[in-house]
Protein backbone atom coordinates (compact mmCIF):
# COMPACT_ATOMS: atom_id res chain seq x y z
CA UNK A 1 0.00 0.00 0.00
CA UNK A 2 1.00 3.95 -0.41
CA UNK A 3 -0.23 7.00 0.72
CA UNK A 4 -3.27 7.86 -1.08
CA UNK A 5 -2.42 11.00 -3.85
CA UNK A 6 -6.02 12.80 -2.43
CA UNK A 7 -5.72 14.83 -6.05
CA UNK A 8 -8.97 14.62 -7.99
CA UNK A 9 -9.58 13.90 -11.38
CA UNK A 10 -10.81 16.28 -14.13
CA UNK A 11 -14.74 16.24 -14.48
CA UNK A 12 -15.57 13.90 -17.64
CA UNK A 13 -16.31 16.17 -20.60
CA UNK A 14 -19.38 15.71 -22.80
CA UNK A 15 -20.42 16.68 -25.94
CA UNK A 16 -22.04 19.87 -26.17
CA UNK A 17 -24.78 18.46 -28.35
CA UNK A 18 -26.80 19.92 -30.93
CA UNK A 19 -28.42 22.51 -29.18
CA UNK A 20 -25.25 24.03 -27.78
CA UNK A 21 -26.14 27.44 -29.23
CA UNK A 22 -28.86 27.22 -26.31
CA UNK A 23 -26.91 27.27 -24.00
CA UNK A 24 -23.70 29.58 -25.16
CA UNK A 25 -25.52 32.01 -27.54
CA UNK A 26 -29.18 32.00 -26.97
CA UNK A 27 -30.00 34.90 -29.32
CA UNK A 28 -28.36 33.30 -32.23
CA UNK A 29 -30.46 30.24 -31.32
CA UNK A 30 -33.69 31.90 -31.41
CA UNK A 31 -34.78 32.56 -27.98
CA UNK A 32 -34.91 36.11 -28.38
CA UNK A 33 -33.48 38.70 -25.44
CA UNK A 34 -32.91 36.10 -22.62
CA UNK A 35 -29.15 38.15 -21.64
CA UNK A 36 -28.84 41.85 -23.06
CA UNK A 37 -26.79 40.19 -25.73
CA UNK A 38 -25.28 36.84 -26.53
CA UNK A 39 -21.32 36.46 -24.68
CA UNK A 40 -18.24 37.13 -26.84
CA UNK A 41 -19.99 39.42 -29.70
CA UNK A 42 -16.98 40.79 -30.83
CA UNK A 43 -13.06 40.17 -29.52
CA UNK A 44 -12.50 43.60 -30.08
CA UNK A 45 -13.84 47.11 -29.45
CA UNK A 46 -13.60 50.38 -31.50
CA UNK A 47 -10.17 51.94 -30.98
CA UNK A 48 -8.40 48.50 -30.43
CA UNK A 49 -4.55 48.96 -31.59
CA UNK A 50 -3.09 46.85 -34.63
CA UNK A 51 -4.09 45.44 -37.79
CA UNK A 52 -8.03 44.76 -37.57
CA UNK A 53 -8.71 41.70 -39.85
CA UNK A 54 -10.96 38.91 -40.73
CA UNK A 55 -10.93 35.47 -41.00
CA UNK A 56 -13.47 33.19 -42.40
CA UNK A 57 -14.02 29.27 -42.57
CA UNK A 58 -15.88 26.40 -42.27
CA UNK A 59 -15.44 23.42 -40.40
CA UNK A 60 -15.54 20.34 -41.98
CA UNK A 61 -16.35 16.68 -41.39
CA UNK A 62 -15.01 13.37 -42.41
CA UNK A 63 -17.56 13.13 -45.34
CA UNK A 64 -16.12 17.02 -46.34
CA UNK A 65 -19.25 18.70 -45.41
CA UNK A 66 -18.91 22.10 -43.51
CA UNK A 67 -21.22 21.12 -40.90
CA UNK A 68 -23.26 23.95 -39.74
CA UNK A 69 -23.96 23.75 -35.89
CA UNK A 70 -20.15 24.27 -34.42
CA UNK A 71 -19.68 26.87 -32.16
CA UNK A 72 -16.29 28.29 -31.77
CA UNK A 73 -14.29 30.35 -29.46
CA UNK A 74 -11.12 32.37 -29.61
CA UNK A 75 -8.70 33.76 -27.33
CA UNK A 76 -5.74 35.87 -28.15
CA UNK A 77 -3.55 38.61 -26.82
CA UNK A 78 -3.42 41.93 -28.66
CA UNK A 79 -1.25 43.57 -30.99
CA UNK A 80 1.12 43.83 -28.55
CA UNK A 81 1.17 40.47 -26.84
CA UNK A 82 -0.52 41.16 -23.82
CA UNK A 83 -3.78 39.10 -22.81
CA UNK A 84 -6.50 41.32 -21.44
CA UNK A 85 -6.12 41.81 -17.53
CA UNK A 86 -2.11 41.71 -18.08
CA UNK A 87 -0.43 44.79 -17.12
CA UNK A 88 -0.01 47.36 -20.20
CA UNK A 89 -2.71 44.96 -22.22
CA UNK A 90 -4.83 47.43 -25.20
CA UNK A 91 -8.29 47.81 -22.85
CA UNK A 92 -10.14 47.19 -25.96
CA UNK A 93 -8.86 44.34 -26.91
CA UNK A 94 -11.26 41.56 -24.69
CA UNK A 95 -9.68 38.71 -26.79
CA UNK A 96 -12.39 36.65 -26.48
CA UNK A 97 -14.91 36.04 -29.17
CA UNK A 98 -17.73 32.94 -29.71
CA UNK A 99 -19.23 32.68 -33.33
CA UNK A 100 -21.06 29.78 -34.69
CA UNK A 101 -20.80 28.43 -38.05
CA UNK A 102 -23.77 29.89 -40.45
CA UNK A 103 -27.23 27.63 -40.50
CA UNK A 104 -26.95 28.18 -43.62
CA UNK A 105 -23.54 28.33 -45.26
CA UNK A 106 -21.40 26.50 -42.25
CA UNK A 107 -19.59 29.77 -42.88
CA UNK A 108 -18.11 31.41 -39.67
CA UNK A 109 -15.96 34.80 -39.09
CA UNK A 110 -14.05 36.14 -36.85
CA UNK A 111 -13.01 40.24 -36.50
CA UNK A 112 -10.44 41.10 -34.77
CA UNK A 113 -7.11 42.66 -34.72
CA UNK A 114 -3.68 40.77 -35.61
CA UNK A 115 -2.38 39.48 -32.39
CA UNK A 116 1.18 40.07 -31.34
CA UNK A 117 4.23 38.02 -30.22
CA UNK A 118 3.62 35.82 -26.92
CA UNK A 119 6.71 34.06 -25.20
CA UNK A 120 6.50 30.58 -24.17
CA UNK A 121 7.06 29.68 -20.52
CA UNK A 122 10.92 29.32 -21.30
CA UNK A 123 11.09 33.01 -23.00
CA UNK A 124 10.96 31.30 -26.92
CA UNK A 125 9.14 33.69 -28.86
CA UNK A 126 5.67 31.85 -30.22
CA UNK A 127 4.76 33.14 -33.66
CA UNK A 128 1.25 35.56 -33.66
CA UNK A 129 -1.64 32.87 -33.23
CA UNK A 130 -5.00 33.28 -32.05
CA UNK A 131 -6.06 30.18 -29.70
CA UNK A 132 -9.38 28.30 -31.27
CA UNK A 133 -11.93 26.10 -29.30
CA UNK A 134 -14.51 24.14 -31.41
CA UNK A 135 -17.73 22.49 -29.87
CA UNK A 136 -20.42 20.38 -31.31
CA UNK A 137 -22.84 17.67 -31.70
CA UNK A 138 -20.65 14.47 -32.36
CA UNK A 139 -17.22 16.41 -30.69
CA UNK A 140 -17.10 14.45 -27.16
CA UNK A 141 -13.99 16.87 -25.85
CA UNK A 142 -13.82 20.05 -27.34
CA UNK A 143 -10.80 20.43 -30.25
CA UNK A 144 -8.10 22.60 -29.36
CA UNK A 145 -6.29 24.49 -32.50
CA UNK A 146 -4.63 27.36 -33.57
CA UNK A 147 -4.90 30.01 -36.31
CA UNK A 148 -1.46 31.22 -37.70
CA UNK A 149 -0.82 33.70 -40.29
CA UNK A 150 0.35 32.72 -44.04
CA UNK A 151 2.38 37.19 -43.84
CA UNK A 152 3.97 36.08 -40.46
CA UNK A 153 7.85 34.84 -39.75
CA UNK A 154 6.33 30.86 -38.43
CA UNK A 155 10.13 29.60 -38.69
CA UNK A 156 11.10 29.13 -35.39
CA UNK A 157 7.56 28.89 -32.98
CA UNK A 158 8.36 26.40 -31.04
CA UNK A 159 4.75 24.24 -31.32
CA UNK A 160 5.05 24.25 -35.31
CA UNK A 161 8.00 23.17 -34.87
CA UNK A 162 7.11 19.98 -33.10
CA UNK A 163 5.24 18.99 -35.88
CA UNK A 164 6.85 15.87 -37.58
CA UNK A 165 5.21 16.16 -40.91
CA UNK A 166 5.63 19.05 -42.21
CA UNK A 167 3.20 18.90 -44.92
CA UNK A 168 0.58 19.23 -41.98
CA UNK A 169 1.55 22.98 -40.97
CA UNK A 170 -0.77 24.40 -43.47
CA UNK A 171 -3.54 23.17 -41.33
CA UNK A 172 -2.49 25.86 -38.71
CA UNK A 173 -1.97 29.02 -41.14
CA UNK A 174 -4.68 31.16 -42.27
CA UNK A 175 -4.07 32.49 -46.23
CA UNK A 176 -4.27 35.63 -47.05
CA UNK A 177 -7.30 36.27 -49.57
CA UNK A 178 -7.01 40.23 -49.43
CA UNK A 179 -5.76 42.68 -47.58
CA UNK A 180 -6.47 42.06 -43.70
CA UNK A 181 -8.45 38.94 -45.01
CA UNK A 182 -7.84 35.48 -44.11
CA UNK A 183 -9.06 31.93 -44.59
CA UNK A 184 -9.33 29.31 -42.58
CA UNK A 185 -11.11 25.78 -42.97
CA UNK A 186 -10.56 23.37 -40.28
CA UNK A 187 -11.09 19.91 -41.29
CA UNK A 188 -11.77 17.09 -38.58
CA UNK A 189 -10.76 14.55 -40.63
CA UNK A 190 -9.27 13.10 -43.72
CA UNK A 191 -6.03 14.25 -45.57
CA UNK A 192 -6.37 17.72 -44.94
CA UNK A 193 -7.12 16.94 -41.07
CA UNK A 194 -6.32 20.31 -38.82
CA UNK A 195 -3.46 19.24 -36.18
CA UNK A 196 -5.38 19.69 -32.71
CA UNK A 197 -3.47 20.37 -29.69
CA UNK A 198 -3.45 18.72 -26.18
CA UNK A 199 -1.60 21.68 -24.37
CA UNK B 1 2.87 38.52 -11.24
CA UNK B 2 2.61 35.29 -9.27
CA UNK B 3 3.34 32.43 -11.77
CA UNK B 4 0.97 29.85 -10.68
CA UNK B 5 2.29 26.97 -13.28
CA UNK B 6 2.06 25.25 -16.48
CA UNK B 7 -1.87 23.46 -16.87
CA UNK B 8 -1.18 19.48 -15.54
CA UNK B 9 -1.85 17.67 -18.96
CA UNK B 10 -5.29 16.35 -19.94
CA UNK B 11 -5.35 12.71 -18.97
CA UNK B 12 -7.27 11.10 -22.02
CA UNK B 13 -8.46 8.31 -20.84
CA UNK B 14 -10.70 9.87 -18.10
CA UNK B 15 -12.69 11.66 -20.89
CA UNK B 16 -14.91 10.19 -23.15
CA UNK B 17 -13.18 8.53 -26.36
CA UNK B 18 -13.17 10.73 -29.44
CA UNK B 19 -14.63 8.13 -31.78
CA UNK B 20 -17.65 6.13 -30.90
CA UNK B 21 -19.36 3.80 -33.37
CA UNK B 22 -22.46 3.36 -30.96
CA UNK B 23 -22.85 7.43 -30.91
CA UNK B 24 -23.05 8.04 -34.74
CA UNK B 25 -22.09 11.39 -35.22
CA UNK B 26 -19.10 11.04 -33.75
CA UNK B 27 -17.68 8.62 -36.40
CA UNK B 28 -16.82 11.49 -39.01
CA UNK B 29 -16.51 14.17 -36.27
CA UNK B 30 -13.51 12.28 -34.99
CA UNK B 31 -9.49 13.53 -35.11
CA UNK B 32 -7.80 10.56 -36.57
CA UNK B 33 -4.43 11.33 -36.30
CA UNK B 34 -2.67 11.70 -32.84
CA UNK B 35 -3.25 15.34 -31.58
CA UNK B 36 0.34 17.32 -30.87
CA UNK B 37 1.02 17.65 -26.75
CA UNK B 38 3.16 20.44 -25.36
CA UNK B 39 3.45 22.41 -22.68
CA UNK B 40 1.05 24.86 -21.63
CA UNK B 41 2.11 28.76 -22.83
CA UNK B 42 0.34 31.66 -21.90
CA UNK B 43 -2.30 31.57 -24.69
CA UNK B 44 -3.46 28.52 -22.67
CA UNK B 45 -3.01 29.55 -19.29
CA UNK B 46 -4.75 32.99 -19.19
CA UNK B 47 -8.53 32.62 -20.60
CA UNK B 48 -11.52 35.41 -20.69
CA UNK B 49 -12.77 36.27 -17.42
CA UNK B 50 -16.21 37.64 -16.61
CA UNK B 51 -17.62 40.41 -14.19
CA UNK B 52 -20.60 40.41 -11.71
CA UNK B 53 -21.69 43.30 -13.99
CA UNK B 54 -22.87 40.82 -17.23
CA UNK B 55 -25.42 38.59 -14.92
CA UNK B 56 -28.48 39.23 -14.59
CA UNK B 57 -30.84 38.87 -11.28
CA UNK B 58 -32.07 35.97 -13.17
CA UNK B 59 -29.73 34.47 -15.05
CA UNK B 60 -29.43 31.56 -12.38
CA UNK B 61 -33.15 30.73 -12.14
CA UNK B 62 -34.22 29.03 -15.24
CA UNK B 63 -37.84 28.86 -13.36
CA UNK B 64 -38.45 32.48 -14.27
CA UNK B 65 -35.69 34.13 -16.57
CA UNK B 66 -37.57 33.65 -19.80
CA UNK B 67 -41.42 34.04 -18.14
CA UNK B 68 -43.01 37.14 -19.40
CA UNK B 69 -45.38 37.67 -16.60
CA UNK B 70 -43.76 35.60 -13.75
CA UNK B 71 -45.57 32.81 -14.02
CA UNK B 72 -42.80 30.12 -13.22
CA UNK B 73 -42.05 27.08 -15.82
CA UNK B 74 -43.82 23.49 -15.73
CA UNK B 75 -41.75 20.90 -14.02
CA UNK B 76 -40.28 19.38 -11.01
CA UNK B 77 -39.12 22.05 -9.27
CA UNK B 78 -35.26 21.73 -8.56
CA UNK B 79 -32.02 23.42 -6.96
CA UNK B 80 -28.71 22.49 -8.60
CA UNK B 81 -25.69 23.54 -6.57
CA UNK B 82 -22.37 22.53 -6.25
CA UNK B 83 -18.54 23.60 -6.54
CA UNK B 84 -16.02 24.13 -9.27
CA UNK B 85 -12.52 23.12 -7.84
CA UNK B 86 -9.11 22.12 -9.78
CA UNK B 87 -7.58 18.97 -9.50
CA UNK B 88 -5.74 19.96 -6.38
CA UNK B 89 -9.26 20.97 -4.80
CA UNK B 90 -8.69 24.65 -5.33
CA UNK B 91 -11.80 26.43 -5.22
CA UNK B 92 -12.29 28.13 -8.78
CA UNK B 93 -13.97 31.45 -8.07
CA UNK B 94 -15.78 34.25 -10.25
CA UNK B 95 -15.75 31.55 -13.27
CA UNK B 96 -18.48 31.91 -15.36
CA UNK B 97 -20.82 28.96 -15.45
CA UNK B 98 -23.33 28.34 -18.41
CA UNK B 99 -26.36 25.61 -18.52
CA UNK B 100 -28.85 24.74 -20.90
CA UNK B 101 -31.58 22.22 -20.69
CA UNK B 102 -34.86 20.55 -22.31
CA UNK B 103 -38.17 21.36 -20.72
CA UNK B 104 -40.08 19.27 -18.22
CA UNK B 105 -41.84 17.02 -21.47
CA UNK B 106 -38.08 16.79 -23.09
CA UNK B 107 -38.77 19.31 -26.04
CA UNK B 108 -35.82 22.18 -26.54
CA UNK B 109 -36.69 25.65 -27.28
CA UNK B 110 -34.81 25.29 -30.53
CA UNK B 111 -36.06 25.07 -34.39
CA UNK B 112 -34.47 22.30 -35.23
CA UNK B 113 -36.08 19.83 -32.22
CA UNK B 114 -39.02 18.81 -33.78
CA UNK B 115 -39.93 15.88 -30.97
CA UNK B 116 -43.87 16.55 -30.30
CA UNK B 117 -43.87 17.20 -26.56
CA UNK B 118 -45.02 20.34 -26.74
CA UNK B 119 -42.91 23.63 -25.52
CA UNK B 120 -43.54 25.51 -22.50
CA UNK B 121 -44.23 29.08 -22.57
CA UNK B 122 -42.37 30.08 -19.55
CA UNK B 123 -39.57 28.25 -20.34
CA UNK B 124 -35.95 28.95 -22.52
CA UNK B 125 -33.71 26.70 -21.44
CA UNK B 126 -30.77 28.17 -20.54
CA UNK B 127 -28.94 29.94 -17.34
CA UNK B 128 -25.62 31.08 -16.47
CA UNK B 129 -23.97 32.17 -13.36
CA UNK B 130 -20.63 33.33 -11.69
CA UNK B 131 -19.57 30.85 -9.06
CA UNK B 132 -18.66 32.81 -5.39
CA UNK B 133 -14.95 33.12 -3.78
CA UNK B 134 -15.59 29.23 -2.76
CA UNK B 135 -16.50 28.01 -6.22
CA UNK B 136 -19.99 27.60 -4.64
CA UNK B 137 -22.96 27.89 -7.69
CA UNK B 138 -26.89 27.44 -7.23
CA UNK B 139 -29.14 27.65 -10.19
CA UNK B 140 -32.82 27.13 -9.53
CA UNK B 141 -34.53 25.25 -12.50
CA UNK B 142 -37.07 22.65 -13.24
CA UNK B 143 -35.85 18.31 -13.93
CA UNK B 144 -35.63 18.28 -17.61
CA UNK B 145 -37.52 15.22 -19.13
CA UNK B 146 -35.79 12.54 -21.48
CA UNK B 147 -36.13 12.12 -24.96
CA UNK B 148 -35.64 9.92 -27.68
CA UNK B 149 -33.26 11.19 -30.50
CA UNK B 150 -32.20 9.53 -34.09
CA UNK B 151 -29.29 7.53 -33.40
CA UNK B 152 -29.75 3.98 -33.12
CA UNK B 153 -33.38 2.43 -33.51
CA UNK B 154 -34.55 3.39 -30.06
CA UNK B 155 -32.02 5.74 -27.95
CA UNK B 156 -33.45 8.02 -25.55
CA UNK B 157 -31.32 10.56 -23.36
CA UNK B 158 -31.41 10.25 -19.64
CA UNK B 159 -32.54 13.70 -17.88
CA UNK B 160 -29.57 15.76 -18.14
CA UNK B 161 -28.15 19.37 -18.22
CA UNK B 162 -25.38 20.86 -20.55
CA UNK B 163 -22.96 22.74 -18.36
CA UNK B 164 -20.36 24.82 -19.81
CA UNK B 165 -17.43 25.92 -17.20
CA UNK B 166 -14.38 28.54 -18.19
CA UNK B 167 -12.14 28.32 -15.55
CA UNK B 168 -9.22 30.87 -15.48
CA UNK B 169 -7.53 29.47 -18.76
CA UNK B 170 -8.32 28.92 -21.92
CA UNK B 171 -6.69 25.36 -21.87
CA UNK B 172 -9.62 24.55 -18.44
CA UNK B 173 -12.33 25.24 -20.98
CA UNK B 174 -15.02 22.39 -20.53
CA UNK B 175 -18.31 21.19 -21.70
CA UNK B 176 -19.97 18.18 -19.83
CA UNK B 177 -23.36 17.00 -18.70
CA UNK B 178 -24.83 16.06 -15.35
CA UNK B 179 -27.31 13.10 -15.02
CA UNK B 180 -29.46 12.61 -12.31
CA UNK B 181 -29.11 9.61 -9.67
CA UNK B 182 -31.40 6.67 -10.19
CA UNK B 183 -32.32 7.48 -13.86
CA UNK B 184 -32.44 4.11 -15.69
CA UNK B 185 -31.54 5.28 -18.57
CA UNK B 186 -28.19 6.87 -18.05
CA UNK B 187 -26.70 2.95 -18.20
CA UNK B 188 -28.62 2.77 -21.92
CA UNK B 189 -26.72 6.45 -23.38
CA UNK B 190 -24.52 5.60 -26.26
CA UNK B 191 -23.56 9.06 -24.97
CA UNK B 192 -22.67 8.75 -21.64
CA UNK B 193 -20.95 5.71 -22.86
CA UNK B 194 -18.42 7.41 -24.71
CA UNK B 195 -16.59 7.54 -20.59
CA UNK B 196 -15.66 4.26 -20.50
CA UNK B 197 -14.31 4.90 -17.00
CA UNK B 198 -16.69 3.86 -14.75
CA UNK B 199 -15.73 6.17 -11.84
CA UNK B 200 -15.82 9.36 -14.31
CA UNK B 201 -19.02 7.94 -15.55
CA UNK B 202 -20.52 8.14 -11.83
CA UNK B 203 -18.94 11.33 -11.27
CA UNK B 204 -21.07 12.76 -14.21
CA UNK B 205 -24.42 11.67 -11.67
CA UNK B 206 -25.92 14.49 -9.13
CA UNK B 207 -27.08 13.00 -6.07
CA UNK B 208 -30.30 13.94 -4.57
CA UNK B 209 -29.27 16.31 -1.79
CA UNK B 210 -31.71 16.43 1.07
CA UNK B 211 -29.74 18.31 3.19
CA UNK B 212 -30.22 21.21 0.76
CA UNK B 213 -33.68 20.62 -0.50
CA UNK B 214 -36.40 23.37 0.49
CA UNK B 215 -39.27 21.31 2.59
CA UNK B 216 -42.48 21.79 0.71
CA UNK B 217 -40.44 23.61 -2.10
CA UNK B 218 -37.74 22.12 -4.08
CA UNK B 219 -35.19 19.04 -4.47
CA UNK B 220 -31.81 19.78 -4.14
CA UNK B 221 -28.77 17.72 -6.52
CA UNK B 222 -25.38 18.88 -6.14
CA UNK B 223 -22.95 18.24 -8.78
CA UNK B 224 -19.55 19.35 -8.07
CA UNK B 225 -16.64 20.28 -11.56
CA UNK B 226 -13.29 19.48 -11.10
CA UNK B 227 -10.98 21.50 -13.90
CA UNK B 228 -7.34 21.32 -14.86
CA UNK B 229 -4.89 22.69 -12.22
CA UNK B 230 -1.87 24.12 -12.00
CA UNK B 231 1.31 22.75 -11.57
CA UNK B 232 3.34 24.28 -8.51
CA UNK B 233 6.86 23.79 -7.70
CA UNK B 234 9.55 26.03 -6.16
CA UNK B 235 11.81 24.73 -8.95
CA UNK B 236 10.40 26.30 -11.86
CA UNK B 237 7.43 28.67 -11.36
CA UNK B 238 9.85 31.18 -8.49
CA UNK B 239 6.51 31.42 -6.59
CA UNK B 240 6.09 34.87 -3.84
CA UNK B 241 6.73 33.72 -1.08
CA UNK B 242 8.73 30.82 -1.81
Amino acid sequence: MVQPLNTLVETASQTGGPYVHIGCIPTFAGLGAVYPEDLGLQAIEPGAQGQIITITGEVVDGTGWAFRDALLESWQADAGGKFAGQSGADPKVTGFARFAADKDTGLWTLRTVKPGQVPTRDGRMQAPHISIWIAARGINIGLHTRIYFDDADNSTDPLLNRIEQRNRLPTLIAKTTAPGEYRFDIHLQGAQETVFLDI
Amino acid sequence: MTDLGPLVPRRRDMHPVPYDPEYKTSVTRSPNWPLLSMESTPSEETGPRFGHSLIGPLDNNLILNWSKDGTGAIGERILMHGRVMDEFGRPVPNTLMEIWQANAGGRYRHVRDTYFAPLDPNFGGCGRTLTDDQGRYQFLTIRPGAYPWPNRGNDWRPMHVHISVFGHSFGQRLITQMYFEGDPLIARCPIAATVKSRSQLDALVAPLDLSMSRPLDYLAYKFDIVLRGRRQSMFENKLDGL
